[in-house]
């Protein structure tokens, strides 16, 4: 965020400004493309550039999912908990910074910039408690006729990618990222277009947290740009079109492109959910998959 | 003199198949408007009935009616007497098992020991089985509240046990139906119609269609179903999701597979060997979730191979209502002409191919017990659905290999595992992208137990608890 | 109808190709629990799809007159006494005297010291006599006790000798000892044929029935049988089924041939008939004779005849038709 401060002799000081780049696999590189876009803050004025996100970033950030999926799924529940309780505990010491970037992102004041970010942290416990509970809930023993014993439990679908809302810019990114992840999935999330600063500065809370690089990858930039690609992308199992919301058409599109290899599909809301709402475990499980696994049970 | 099974064959005069059947809407039999088509038998190339083909309209009429039924009646009805209800269709079922299971032979060309050891007891089970949860939605976890109308869709290779799989789950949460059975297998659904006069069902709760595509793709894209249940080809269930887009109708899709069935060399190994043949023979391998990929442990190849070559010599083909028969009739021309591309295919591309000495009826359509030897990765019949009984056979040298083989298809239904070693069998069933995994055993299917796929071979899950999601509103997708 | 193993010489009595298998405990205990594991819940599915075959009309009519041919029938009681064993042996010549067609049983199977008795009864039929040796039922007695058991009983003139093996010993591991026990008494047997009993309804496990099986090949038996009819459960489907795997597959390695006999608890046709065609897919179709198969049974006969009575007079027959023999 471009701001100026005084130092206390008066004199001015020329800020440092910072890059605002992209994360893939763990790294924070520039597009690839080399483009960036002007982010104003919510009354117009000049922010910042954020990195233009392109379609070979998309791909580049599937393969670093892909990458990172066996390694995170195979991580015990207990350790996927750990990390995201992790994000929240970093995220809570960078606080300060985090209501700076909400409240000029979201044009919201302070206070409730700061109530926001509270929520965002709060979110990532209570779904880093689920990491480990979620399978006990879902799953369980099937009582079969017949002399099998049997278990249906559940396991992440693969690497999602994730259209974050367009107006929430860190509650609502936490609240669909952190289902996603806690269950073992990889992500790749196109942040909000006009409101990404707060996902870099996230995305920046994750490399620091123990989170293994490729788990999450943030693209900032329109999802015109690089959704379409997510979509038709036959190595990305799900798809959550959240940030799509009220643009019915372009999701439909989406959700068409997202037959090709049978993606699961979390439709857009006809408009951007109320965030500070209870969110239910609608968005742990979509992302899951019941495995049954049967074996005789004998001498 | 040897031992010669003498002709077993079941009696035919149970069942009374008519000479013309109409559609099953808001309870009555009725004429379509489309273009009636003939029914055969397999296994003989008789006509069976001529069939009403359900127009656009016709299927409009049949939404109309389900709508109705649900918005007036079964929606307002209490769980335990939707419960009663069920209860009733599965007893009438096991009432009338044995002249089910002949029609379903007849129709279907699967040999009568199946249809009636697996398919209609199975069916039975699962109206029991989701009749239980009609009254107990609210422990369910996904709300009490139905969808609405369910247009459901259903392939020729369970004709019976897929409409039991989707009507049981969808009328327990209080929906209404309108089911399309496949245009080679309408019968039993038809009969089911009947079974669903005889309980009294209120009419308009279940709609059956007949037809082919035209009439599944009328359904699916009808604006006024809620929920769409599909069974059957991945490139259908493709298309399926495409047409859905947009929508807010909920899907749940069940499609093609290409399982690995992996074979150690610690296997109990006769009793792989009966897996083996019971996850691609069964059916005549027209199973989704067969086990059509052998994967065996290089070291134990050849002992395995020569086992199940003496295994497959004892499979009798034939009639499907000879009691002792194990393997009946491919159950269309289009689907024979589909498995013999693919086995030229398999020839032309220097696999092995290895049948036993059978003699085939010269009438029907009929393909003996095969398998593929010296398959890699990179073969079409190691990647594509053959849908037939026809099994190709890779090696492998460690379990991650195995593993890596396995799961190297857009496919992931389901998966076989053969060892005697406890933390192998649980280490590989981590591993395994499917939705199913058996470990030393294969095929088993339990109305309680759920089952769907992973990656293309499609979503949502069916049987146990996990089956009402997709019927319910506080359910997902 | 006498076995016609390719192991016949008393001196060799133990299998060709394995004296590395049985040079120590160590070495055969290896090979046991190198053999392929069994799967209870597979092997009793595949048991009972089997005996889901439907075996009518002239299928039927040949199996039963098989079956009737495998019997070994059997008296074991304290009870028996000379006139019992008379009577048996003469239901085993001829089953049904109103009709000569009707094929006489395998042999009748008795205590060794009613053997002479039914030699006697059966002289030159071609009914062999069983005599059941090495302190049967328990097979709890010294080695050289067993084997005096077992030549008292050849010497009486019995063609073949059922022997128990020692289920303590194979139960806490002393494989070597069982082994042993069945290459002495097989020496023992001298001309006689030797049928070794498991008594698997003690061995427990599916596991160590294809052990018992393969050590009792190993060590010369010409046949393996289930039971001794004294403890439950006694024959069962799937044993049977086992067993015939291990014959099987022993001849694949080896080339000889070895009988099973499932004996106890196989009391009805429609039993037995299953007994046949798991034979028939199991093993194969060369095991479907009396040198290869028997029946441990008593009341199973009568049943056969009433069957085979039904198949040609079209009526059913009823137990006073029948001998109680």
């Amino acid at each position: 965020m471009a701001t100026k401060t005084t130092t206390p002799t008066g004199s001015a000081r020329l800020d440092v400004r910072k890059t605002y780049k992209l994360y893939i696999g763990g790294a924070f590189p520039r597009s690839e493309s080399g483009h960036s876009y002007v982010v104003n803050d919510a009354k117009g004025k000049f922010l910042a550039n954020a990195a233009l996100a392109s379609r070979k970033d998309a791909r580049d950030a599937v393969q670093a999912a892909r990458k990172a999926f066996p390694g995170w799924s195979g991580r015990t529940a207990y350790n996927r908990a750990q990390i995201v309780y992790r994000i929240a505990e970093v995220m809570e010491d960078r606080r300060p910074q985090f209501v700076d970037a909400v409240r000029v992102s979201e044009g919201l004041n302070a206070a409730r910039a700061g109530r926001v970010v509270d929520e965002a942290i709060d979110r990532l416990v209570w779904y880093a408690g689920w990491a480990d509970k979620v399978t006990q809930v879902v799953g369980g023993a099937n009582p079969v006729a017949g002399p099998f014993f049997n278990l249906s439990t559940p396991e992440p679908t693969g690497v999602v990618a994730v259209l974050a809302p367009q107006e929430s810019s860190l509650l609502g990114l936490v609240s669909v990222v952190a289902p996603v992840i806690v269950t073992g999935n990889t992500a790749v999330v196109c942040s909000s277009a006009d409101r990404p600063l707060p996902a870099v500065t996230f995305a920046e809370v994750l490399a620091t947290s123990d989170v293994p690089g490729g788990v999450v990858n943030i693209l900032t930039g329109t999802v015109g740009n690089t959704a379409p690609w997510l979509a038709s992308h036959m190595d990305v199992n799900a798809i959550d079109l959240t940030g799509a919301a009220g643009d019915p058409e372009h999701a439909a599109r989406l959700e068409e492109a997202a037959a090709e290899n049978l993606k699961r599909v979390r439709r857009a809301p006809a408009a951007e959910p109320d965030w500070s709402l209870d969110p239910g475990t609608g968005r742990l499980t979509n992302f899951l998959e019941v495995k049954t696994v049967w074996h005789p049970v004998g001498l | 003199m040897t031992f010669d099974y003498a002709p077993a064959p079941e009696s035919r005069a149970i069942v009374d198949i008519k000479g013309s059947y109409g559609l099953f809407v808001n309870g009555e039999f009725v004429d379509g408007s489309g273009t009636a088509f003939k029914t055969v038998n397999p296994a003989t190339e008789e006509v069976l009935a001529e069939v009403a083909e359900a127009s656009e309209a016709d299927v409009d009429a049949a939404v109309r009616a389900a709508r109705r039924a649900h918005s007036r009646v079964w929606s307002k009805m209490t769980g335990a007497e939707r419960a009663k209800y069920l209860y009733r269709i599965a007893r009438i079922i096991q009432e009338r098992g044995r002249e089910i299971a002949v029609l379903e032979s007849i129709d279907n060309g699967k040999p009568i020991k199946e249809s009636r050891d697996v398919d209609v007891p199975t069916a039975a089970a699962h109206f029991f089985y989701y009749a239980g949860w009609a009254d107990k939605l609210e422990y369910s976890g996904y709300g009490t509240t139905s969808l609405g109308v369910a247009g459901q869709v259903i392939p020729w290779n369970f004709p019976l046990l897929m409409l039991a799989w989707k009507i049981a789950p969808a009328l327990a949460a209080g929906n209404t139906v309108v089911l399309k059975p496949a245009e080679t297998t309408p019968l039993t659904a038809l009969l089911f119609a009947e079974i669903c006069q005889q309980a009294d069902l209120p009419p308009g709760v279940v709609n059956i269609v007949t037809g082919a595509g035209a009439t599944g793709q009328a359904i699916v894209a009808h604006p006024d179903v809620d929920k769409v249940a599909f069974t059957g080809s991945t490139g259908v269930g493709r298309a399926i999701a495409k047409t859905v887009a947009g929508t807010d109708k909920r899907v749940t899709l069940e499609l093609g597979g290409k399982a690995a069935n992996i074979v150690f060399d610690d296997a109990p190994i006769d009793q792989a060997v009966e897996g083996i043949v019971n996850g691609i023979f069964f059916n005549q391998g027209h199973v989704c979730c067969a086990g059509s990929r052998l994967l065996v442990q290089e070291s134990v190849a050849d002992e395995v191979l020569e086992r199940l070559k003496r295994r497959m010599g004892t499979l009798r083909v034939g009639d499907p209502l000879d009691k002792n028969t194990d393997v009946g009739a491919i159950n269309s021309p289009m689907q024979l002409a589909r498995i013999k591309e693919l086995v030229e295919v398999g020839e032309a591309e220097g696999a092995g191919r290895w049948s036993a000495a059978c003699d085939l009826p010269g009438q029907g359509f009929w393909f003996p017990p095969t398998l593929f030897t010296g398959v890699s990765q990179a073969h079409r019949i190691a990647r594509e659905e053959i849908f037939g009984p026809v099994l190709s056979v890779l090696t492998f040298r460690t379990p991650t290999e195995a593993v890596e083989k396995a799961n190297n298809t857009p496919y992931g239904l389901s998966a076989g595992i053969w060892t005697d070693k406890g933390s192998r069998i649980l280490w590989m069933a981590d591993q395994l992208r499917a939705g199913v995994v058996w470990a030393n055993t294969f095929n088993k299917f339990d109305p309680t137990s759920p089952f769907g796929g992973y990656k293309e071979s499609g979503y949502g899950r069916e049987g146990g608890r996990h089956g009402l999601e997709a019927y319910l509103t506080a359910g997902e997708r | 109808m006498t076995p016609t193993s390719t192991t016949a010489s008393a001196s060799s009595a133990a299998a060709g190709g394995f004296d590395d298998v049985t040079a120590s405990e160590s070495s055969l205990r290896r090979f046991l629990h190198g053999l392929p594991g069994v799967d209870q819940v597979g092997a009793e599915a595949r048991a009972a799809s089997l005996g889901t075959r439907s075996i009518k009309t002239t299928a039927k009519a040949y199996a039963i007159d098989l079956a009737i041919r495998m019997v070994d029938l059997t008296t074991l009681e304290g009870q028996d006494t000379p006139g019992k064993v008379r009577a048996l042996a003469s239901k085993a010549m001829r089953p049904d005297p109103a009709d000569p067609s009707c094929p006489p049983a395998a042999a009748v199977c008795v205590y060794p010291d009613m053997v002479g008795v039914a030699k006697e009864t059966l002289g030159s039929s071609g009914v062999n006599v069983a005599a059941v040796a090495t302190a049967f039922p328990s097979g709890r007695a010294a080695l050289d006790i067993k084997l005096a058991d077992t030549r008292d009983a050849v010497e009486a003139g019995a063609d073949e000798i059922d022997m128990v093996i020692d289920r303590g010993a194979f139960l806490s591991g002393r494989y070597l000892q069982v082994f042993e026990e069945i290459v002495a008494v097989r020496e023992a047997c001298g001309p006689a044929h030797l049928k070794v009993i498991f008594e698997t309804g003690e061995l427990q496990t599916y596991d160590n029935v294809r052990r018992a099986s393969w050590l009792a090949m190993m060590a010369g038996g010409h046949f393996i049988k289930t039971s001794t009819g004294k403890v439950q459960p006694a024959a069962t489907l799937p044993v049977t089924m086992i067993m015939l795997e291990a014959v099987r597959d022993f001849r694949a390695a080896t080339g000889q041939m070895v009988g099973v006999k499932p004996a106890g608890g196989i009391r009805s046709s429609k039993d037995a008939i299953k007994y046949l065609v798991t034979v028939n897919e199991v093993a194969g179709p060369d095991w479907l004779d009396p040198d290869w198969f028997r029946f441990g049974a008593s009341t199973l006969l009568n049943d056969l005849l009433m069957q085979r009575t039904k198949m040609t007079t079209g009526r059913y027959s009823g137990p006073d038709y029948f001998t109680l023999d």
